[in-house]
């Protein structure tokens, strides 16, 4: 059974004194249950317009989306989004952000304190707990904010690049230590990235966009064995996958750079 | 490498250095107006010697006159610097993220923003009288449209990203402007107030310019038809120092009230 479903999701997008832009083509795509579905597309493909589609936070020009069979209309707790940009509560302490979401859901004390405890462990922060934002490195603050997405126990998670704005060694943690949290929770994730490595790495299938009209070019199932770690980012098989991703994106980096010389010079 | 610091853009320099300089800069002023004064450069009338203010002071300090004086104003800048900020902190947070409240509002603040208050006071003088409503009102008016416009600005600029996260962690419309946008507003919200506090106290002259007879304003108005330049620049002192207290109690109240805010 396919949990989310995308139907001929079209998103034109119809800036004053511009031409329109064809932000998502006829885009389809269905994500099962408890599957680590990873999005890789050039910058400018629409992957995260996809994403705030399946938030709520837009609404498709034309299509379908649907989780579970319902209809989504407009953001809920349902659908936990962890943003690119530090989107931590800077007046809430760590524990604070953690409740944020299960306090509006009006659930008992003990119950958010229990929910944030567990959360928190998960993420190894228990040392900060009390802190604010301000004292946290970017890493993590998207730890933070992992905890707190989850925190509201949503049908399915979305990650729209959450580490790109960190460094490389960080990233990499932040890798492993969110297959970990998935590992032992088991999510539907829907994540997006640029990073050909990290699609690979984290997914359990990845679907590769192309930019101008944004599309869903090819799907492919990462057959890499679980628990992953740093060594399969060294494996043949991990090489092959790069290897096949890496030459369909190339095609339409050049595309997209073409499109947007074109666009100059028009 | 010391001197290196001195010269260099952006760079720290130690604090006794930074004391030092700034003693510095007091002091030079202090000799050049002693010089002025006890050098017998400028006329008597023209400009007061420090130990003439001083008197001043001592002997306005003892009959408690300067005092009132203070209270007077006191009474007024405050009344009309909360009245204003009670109504444009809520409306400039609401005018900065909603277009509809923006559309309503900027036409007016546009055009007010570039009234000088004073052009107002014959008007405030027909409606309101000469009583101290009519000081609040300068002072209210003085700051309002100038607070609107920066807390909206405050509002604007607080990140999108920070409000759609608020939706999807399940908050609805009310709550992202209840436990979002007001709390995300506030850092800001204090140093615009702090701002226009300083601004408040540049209108009280000309809110006791009219028709007053106590204030620090009105002391000041009062000695220049004598020439008494002691008085004068008693006046100008203490406002001086009162901004500095107002200045400070601001700085002292973010710190407390705001421990979580980034940028000092």
């Amino acid at each position: 059974m396919s949990m989310l479903s995308l139907r001929d999701i079209t998103v034109r997008f119809e800036p004053k004194d511009k031409p329109p832009v064809l932000a998502l083509d006829d885009v389809s795509l269905d994500v099962a249950n408890d599957t680590f579905s990873v999005i890789v597309g050039p910058s400018g493909c629409g992957k995260s317009t996809l994403l705030r589609l399946v938030a709520g936070l837009e609404t498709p020009t034309s299509g379908r989306l649907e989780l579970d069979g319902e209809p989504i209309n407009g953001p809920s707790a349902d659908r936990g989004m962890v943003f690119q940009s530090y989107t931590l509560f800077p007046w809430l302490t760590v524990r604070e952000n953690v409740m944020f979401g299960p306090k509006l859901k009006n659930l008992a004390k003990s119950e958010c304190e229990d929910i944030a405890d567990d959360l928190i462990k998960a993420v190894h922060l228990d040392e900060f707990e009390k802190s604010y934002p301000k004292e946290l490195s970017g890493g993590m603050r998207q730890r933070v904010a992992l905890a707190r997405a989850l925190a509201n126990d949503p049908r399915i998670l979305l990650m729209d690049e959450p580490f790109g704005a960190l460094d490389s060694q960080t990233r990499q943690m932040m890798q492993e230590l969110l297959l970990d949290v998935w590992q032992s929770r088991r999510k539907t994730v829907l994540f997006i990235t640029h990073d050909i490595d990290e699609a690979i790495f984290l997914g359990d299938e990845v679907h590769v966009m192309s930019a101008r009209p944004g599309l869903i070019k090819q799907s492919l199932d990462i057959a890499i064995p679980r628990p992953r770690h740093i060594d399969a980012l060294t494996s043949p098989e991990f090489m092959d996958y790069k290897r096949t991703i890496l030459s369909l994106m190339h095609d339409e980096a050049i595309k997209a750079e073409d499109a947007a010389n074109h666009r100059k010079t028009a | 490498m010391w001197t290196r610091s001195l010269f260099s853009p952006k760079t720290d320099i130690d604090r006794a250095t930074y004391i030092v300089l700034s003693l510095i800069s007091v002091a030079v002023v202090m000799a050049l107006w002693c010089l002025l004064t006890y050098g017998g450069i400028t006329p008597k009338d023209f400009l007061a010697a420090p130990h003439e203010v001083v008197q001043a002071g001592i002997k306005r300090i003892g009959n408690m006159s300067l005092f009132e004086h203070m209270s007077a104003s006191l009474v007024v800048i405050l009344s009309g610097f909360i009245l204003a900020s009670v109504f444009a902190v809520p409306i400039g947070i609401l005018m900065g993220s909603f277009r509809a409240v923006q559309a309503l509002i900027e036409p007016i603040t546009g055009f007010m923003r570039y009234i000088p208050v004073s052009a107002l006071i014959p008007l405030l003088i027909l409606w309101i009288g000469i009583g101290i409503e009519q000081k609040i009102m300068v002072i209210f008016l003085g700051t309002f449209f100038q607070q609107l416009i920066l807390i909206s600005d405050v509002s604007a600029r607080i990140s999108k990203d920070l409000i759609d996260c608020a939706y999807t962690l399940g908050a609805d419309r009310r709550r992202v402007v209840t436990r979002v946008l007001v709390p995300a507003c506030m850092p800001g919200v204090m140093d615009n107030l702090r701002v226009t506090m300083g601004w408040a106290w540049t209108y009280l002259v000309v809110a006791e310019l009219v028709a007053a007879d106590t204030g620090l304003g009105y002391m000041i108005l009062n000695a220049m038809r004598g020439l008494f330049t002691d008085v004068i620049l008693l006046g100008v002192f203490t406002i001086g120092i009162l901004g500095l207290i107002t200045d400070f109690f601001f700085k002292w109240a973010r710190r407390r009230l705001l421990p979580w805010s980034a940028d000092f």
